[in-house]
């Protein structure tokens, strides 16, 4: 008995350790009915990390947000924000975290300013510290400009920032963001990325999105949910080098080659011949390798061989897109799927 | 206890950023007046006292309040604040506590803008100021217990209106079931305790020992008592329809 390991709620209760995690979430299930949204989900963020939470619609991501900010009671499972578990210390976890949830709802009949005095107040936050705060997150966000004017009568993209405003009002050490660039043009997406960048130091982040780019441009790991459970787990760099296509040879011709793909055929690790989405048939060629293979050196020294003129010829990296297409089945494929 | 009267504050700024408040107090007290003075004949009368004028609240209020109860919930549902309301350090008691004591205190403030009625009978005659006073003690008690139905009822639905009929439905059960045409029903067949329970459960009995002067621990204790189920029932009605 004296060799039995310590039970995880001693280690999860370790705050301050900069190794503890600060968002934990072990074997997360939920059921709604006979329906299972999110079906054994687990995965911790520790401080500095901001991590990325894909997954088509459908697959849990809000469901598991919705949990971990203490909205929803998970079916089974246990979740962790900053030491306090969410379930039996639900008002001190809370107090840790800022959340954004979808569609980031707000009073619509308050102004921006009365709304994140409510949420400064609610939250106990000082008269001078939230007076603080509400100057620092209306320059950071920008929102000066509609201070005063009932959040109903603004466009998507400054509530959208309300909300963002709300979630990082008392500066918490934990934040989920589902969603938080929807609905933004790209010039505030970019601001809103900054935005997390800046903070992403000193919190952890975890922020669900459709957007691929979002997650190589913010995210130092990305998550991907398929039918409530994780499908995949690693640094984005890591999951784009899954893709199919990654350290394939993607050319252009001067002239129309139409048998290229033969011509390739027995270069070592060359597996297919494609034209990329796009492409003009005949001139452009994605070359693709088998697993692991390097292939370049290959297809240009054919290429040399035989005499056929190369206009450009680049290594392709590969997409998250063609990894989570990969990974992931399409919302048709599926039934009774809820929101 | 600071994050419920947070919450009620805003709750109650709510009420004023919209024409509701306004609408409502005008509606409020211009039926007040024509139920008192020509359905209720205040004049014809010739008492210095306000019976005309209570006695019309419970169906006043069994179609007033619901209009006020019916947005508490199901507006925050289908706005989906109420994520945003739930996942702040706030118990759900305290945030159920603050949204009903701010739809009480509008409806008190309505109550209070009927002090012309006051003046007037006071003006007219000598009237126990007493008995009128508990009158409006148990009006306000008789609009928190609609209210904290209609606040429950509010929850178990994202649609104002349907939340509305229903408040409507269970407030009149409530109201009538002291009246003869409910207690004859059963008084037939029924033994006199039964007859006795559904007759105590009437908002009309309660309301009319304490309008009368009366006010007995049992009335105030019985309209408490409804209050806080109905607030309990309403956070088990919000437990189990979040996920919806």
């Amino acid at each position: 008995m004296l060799d039995e390991p310590a039970p995880r709620d001693a280690r999860v209760g370790a705050v301050g350790d900069a190794a503890a995690p600060m968002i934990e979430i072990v074997d997360l299930v939920k059921r709604f009915g006979p329906f299972t949204a999110v079906d054994g989900v687990s995965f911790a963020v520790g401080r500095g990390e901001v991590l990325g939470f894909l997954g088509p619609n459908g697959a849990g991501k809000s469901t598991t947000m919705k949990m971990a900010a203490g909205f929803l009671s998970p079916t089974r499972g246990r979740i962790a924000i900053a030491g306090h578990d969410v379930e039996t210390d639900a008002i001190a976890a809370k107090r840790a975290l800022g959340y954004l949830p979808e569609g980031a709802p707000a009073y619509g009949d308050m102004t921006p300013r009365s709304f994140l005095d409510f949420l400064g107040r609610v939250r106990g936050l000082e008269r001078a510290v939230l007076a603080r705060r509400l100057a620092q997150v209306v320059e950071e966000i920008q929102l000066a400009a509609v201070l005063d004017q009932p959040i109903e009568t603004l466009s998507k993209g400054f509530k959208r920032r309300v909300g963002l405003a709300g979630a990082i009002l008392h500066d918490p050490p934990c934040l989920i963001l589902d969603e938080p660039t929807d609905g933004l043009d790209p010039n505030q997406k970019h601001e809103v990325r900054n935005l997390i960048r800046r903070m992403a130091p000193d919190k952890a982040i975890v922020v669900s999105t459709h957007i691929l780019e979002e997650v190589e441009a913010v995210c130092s790991r990305a998550v991907i949910i398929d039918r409530g459970r994780v499908v995949a787990d690693g640094r984005p760099a890591e999951l784009v080098a899954r893709s199919p296509f990654h350290n394939g040879v993607r050319l252009r011709l001067l002239a129309t080659v139409a048998d290229l793909g033969a011509r390739l055929a027995d270069v070592p690790g060359v597996t297919r011949v494609v034209t990329p989405e796009a492409g003009t048939p005949g001139r452009d060629f994605l070359v693709v390798p088998a697993a692991g293979a390097s292939i370049i050196e290959g297809v240009a020294a054919r290429l040399r061989q035989t005499g056929i003129a190369i206009e450009t010829m680049a290594v392709e990296h590969g997409k998250l897109e063609d990894v989570f297409r990969d990974l992931t089945t399409s919302d048709a494929a599926r039934t009774g799927a809820r929101p | 206890m600071k994050s419920v009267c947070t919450i009620a504050r805003r709750e109650l700024a709510g009420y004023f950023a919209t024409p509701l408040a306004y609408v409502f107090i005008i509606v409020y007290l211009f039926l007040t007046g024509i139920f008192t003075f020509y359905v209720g004949n205040f004049f014809e009368r010739g008492e210095a006292d306000l019976v005309p004028f209570f006695d019309f609240h419970p169906w006043l209020y069994l179609f007033l309040i619901p209009a006020i109860a019916m947005r508490l919930w199901a507006e925050e549902r289908k706005s989906g604040t109420i994520e945003l309301l739930l996942t702040l350090p706030v118990p759900l008691w305290a945030a159920i506590t603050g949204k009903f004591l701010a739809a009480w205190g509008f409806t008190a403030i309505a109550l209070a803008l009927t002090f012309p009625m006051w003046i007037t009978v006071n003006y007219l005659g000598q009237p126990d100021n007493g008995v009128i006073l508990a009158g409006y003690i148990g009006s306000l008690l008789m609009a928190g217990a609609y209210l904290a139905i209609g606040s429950c009822l509010s929850a178990a639905t994202r649609n104002q209106v349907v939340a509305f009929v229903l408040t409507v439905v269970v407030c009149f059960l409530f109201t009538v079931s002291g009246a003869p045409m409910v207690l004859d029903a059963f008084s037939g067949w029924a033994p006199q305790a039964i007859v006795d329970t559904v007759a105590s459960f009437s908002f009309l009995t309660h309301f009319n020992g304490i309008v009368a002067g009366v006010i007995e621990a049992k009335d105030i204790v019985f309209f408490a008592t409804l209050i806080v189920a109905a607030l309990a029932a309403n956070a088990i009605v919000i437990d189990m329809k979040k996920a919806s």
